[in-house]
């Protein structure tokens, strides 16, 4: 048990005052940008990641990663209030949430909803406090062969368990793998899908490409739709929460449930947004009512949005473990880790101790200190919610702007930034799922040189991935998942496939 | 008057879900060509020295060409052929309506510095879109500036690109 030890000394890290306050500006700006469309948590710490290369490296991610907790509370109030999710992950929030806040309810559907956050975001540390330094160690074995079956594995895994079609997954991930390689070529110092233009030879930043795809992109979409909210009163009575909270217990299997749910998918590459798909619809498929939901039932905001909060958690984990981001946003904070010179893998809980445990202990913080933000400061941020598109939209657009050209203080990547935003559009339309081309353009090159480190110590024979078990069960798994549309297709064309419907939405 | 409502019957199915959901593949499978032609040119295969260094995007553009035309083919001949049209007219219009606006404003950050830019494209946008009084446009527009300056060059000391406004005043 000496995680407890380590953990302490984590939050003599954390406690400080220029960490706390770190803290705090993080889950406000988290909570703002996980209300307002068109920026959430993956674009909003890429704009913020550029100015945090002045601070030190810990009181950076404090800060980045509360904005991921505060983006993934937020997303619940637009879901409640205004029937409209802020963040993909709280789609399956609006279906329960809305009828609640309707009929007068909107303070007992916030509450259930943060706590139930609240849950699933400490299963999810939980697991990363004592499953982590577990899984480091054994990493610790790895060889290029191992990293390269992890990595096959983890983009398999998202052509098996995504909700988008197989061909679009392979598709968007791939493009992420090409614009990885534009530049030069690390090993060999060519220059590589550059066609002659010395402005391509850094390379495509992914920082960019995130603030393109996910800011930019996503005002265009919610142009489209045409935004109107019109929402509900959003106070929250102290009486509320202590009678909300007092209910809880009847619930503890929903919660058990989803926040199991929620670990799993977030470790393996399955994403928030599944994780409350799959948490809505065992809560409904359990229930002894199941009729009643989307009418307004707790559970059917407890579910998933303990789920998601669980998954966004423990998607961080495979990322601090082994350098392999589980969601879009834990891909932003690796490209950061990596520009502040710490190498995200097992090396990182031998060599960065301060690092990690101040970073796992201010999860904790981080997420007590959301909800106690989130339940005070709801009218605030519903407020902010009133305020006309058209004014919003240009200001959202300003700090995409300013977001990309910090990156490196070049005109260019804002142009970049509005062509990846126009491809978000089009990919978001015709359901291109954006989380795997964001990873691939981050590990694309850590990819590459596992493999072609392992392919030099093979001599080019690809049977090394099946040298001994530890490479060849990874890659078997891999393949599995690789395959799983096709199994589950012939599972299917046996009996009535009709598991958990959800409608697919891309994470 | 016969050939109008065919002429728009063919601009529908130009125009509809399937069909750019197919353009897009097309496009795609370009780029994957140029990915495979450039690193070809670089060499794909193995050197003495292990693989050469266009060896792993080759692949990469071998599967993103076969990945568009497994979706191609899909658009063809799937059972989910969408045929209702991609984005309806008016709609597009809003969408438009913003993305024009910010590719001008773009522009002139390069112009005009990113300030002054940021200043009427806020202003003009609120005037324009939604109507706001041209006074309320204006305070708004320059308020957001002045923090965007005094955030970025006086608080984090990161310069954002500046113009003959800025000039004048001697930044």
């Amino acid at each position: 048990m000496d995680q407890i030890g380590l953990l302490l000394h984590g939050f003599s890290v954390a406690l400080t005052w220029y960490n706390g306050g770190m803290m705090l500006v993080g889950i406000m700006l988290g909570v703002l940008v996980g209300v307002l469309p068109g920026l959430g948590a993956p674009n909003g710490v890429a704009i913020l990641l550029p100015l945090t290369f002045g601070m030190p490296p810990t009181s950076a991610v404090i800060m980045l990663s509360c904005i991921y907790w505060g983006a993934l509370f937020g997303g619940a109030i637009t879901s409640i209030l205004f029937n409209i999710p802020g963040e993909p992950s709280s789609v399956a929030t609006t279906f329960d949430g809305y009828p609640l806040a309707q009929k007068g309810r909107a303070a007992e559907a916030l509450t259930s909803a943060f706590t139930g956050s609240f849950i699933g975001a400490l299963s999810g540390i939980l697991l990363i406090t004592f499953l982590a330094p577990l899984v480091a160690r054994f990493a610790l074995e790895f060889g290029p062969p191992e990293f390269f079956a992890v990595y096959l594995l983890t983009f398999c895994s998202f052509i098996g368990i995504g909700k988008s079609r197989p061909g679009k997954t392979i598709l968007s991930m791939m493009l992420g793998f090409g614009m990885a390689a534009v530049g030069m070529d690390t090993m060999s110092g060519q220059l590589r899908l550059t066609f002659g233009r010395i402005e391509l030879m850094q390379g495509i930043d992914f920082l960019v490409v995130v603030i393109g795809l996910f800011g930019l992109g996503e005002i265009l979409v919610t142009m489209e739709e045409g935004l109107q909210f019109q929402g509900k009163s959003a106070r929250i009575d102290p009486r509320i929460i202590f009678r909300t909270w007092g209910r809880l217990p009847r619930y503890w299997m929903t919660l058990a449930r989803s926040a199991l749910i929620g670990c799993w998918m977030g470790i393996t590459p399955g994403g928030a947004t599944a994780a409350s798909f799959m948490g809505y619809g065992l809560a409904k498929k359990f229930s002894r009512e199941p009729d009643k939901f989307g009418t307004g039932q707790m559970e059917g905001v407890l579910a998933p949005e303990t789920a998601a909060h669980a998954s966004g958690t423990s998607a961080l984990l495979p990322m601090l473990v082994l350098g392999i981001p589980g969601s879009a946003t834990a891909a932003v904070l690796l490209g950061g880790l990596m520009i502040w010179g710490l190498e995200p893998g097992p090396l990182l809980f031998v060599e960065q101790k301060d690092f990690v445990w101040g970073l796992i202990a201010s999860m904790y913080l981080g997420n007590i200190a959301g909800l106690i933000v989130v339940l005070t400061t709801v009218p605030l941020f519903a407020s902010i919610l009133r305020i006309p598109f058209s004014i919003i939209a240009p200001m959202i657009i300003v700090v995409c702007a300013v977001g990309a050209y910090t990156v490196h203080n070049n005109m260019l990547d804002v142009w970049f930034m509005a062509l990846f935003g126009i491809v978000g559009y089009f990919f978001k339309k015709l359901d291109y799922p954006l989380a795997p081309l964001v990873l691939s353009l981050v590990l694309g090159d850590k990819a590459e040189d596992a493999f072609r480190q392992t392919m030099l110590a093979s001599k080019g024979s690809l049977a090394i991935f099946w040298s001994n078990w530890l490479v060849g069960s990874i890659t078997a798994v891999a393949l599995v998942m690789l395959l799983w549309p096709l199994i589950s297709l012939l599972w299917r064309g046996k009996g009535d496939g009709a598991a958990i419907s959800a409608p697919s939405v891309s994470g | 008057m016969e050939a109008k409502p065919e002429k728009a019957s063919l601009l529908a199915r130009w125009t509809s879900h399937r069909a750019v959901d197919a353009a897009v593949v097309v496009v795609t499978f370009l780029i994957g060509i140029a990915v495979m032609t450039d690193t070809y040119r670089l060499g794909a295969g193995w050197a003495r020295g292990g693989p050469q260094s266009g060896y792993f995007p080759f692949r990469i553009g071998a599967i993103i060409c076969i990945a568009s035309a497994a979706i191609f083919a899909r658009t063809l001949v799937g059972a989910h052929r969408r045929n209702e049209p991609f984005v309806q007219w008016r709609r597009l219009r809003l969408v438009l309506a913003i993305l024009l606006p910010t590719l001008v404003y773009i522009l002139g950050i390069q112009l005009l510095g990113i300030y002054v830019a940021s200043a009427l494209f806020i202003a003009g946008f609120m005037r324009i879109a939604g109507k706001y009084h041209w006074v309320k446009s204006a305070l708004v527009g320059i308020a957001t500036a002045a923090v965007l300056f005094w955030l970025f060059e006086l608080e984090f000391l990161v310069p954002l690109p500046k113009g003959p406004l800025e000039r004048l005043l001697g930044y």
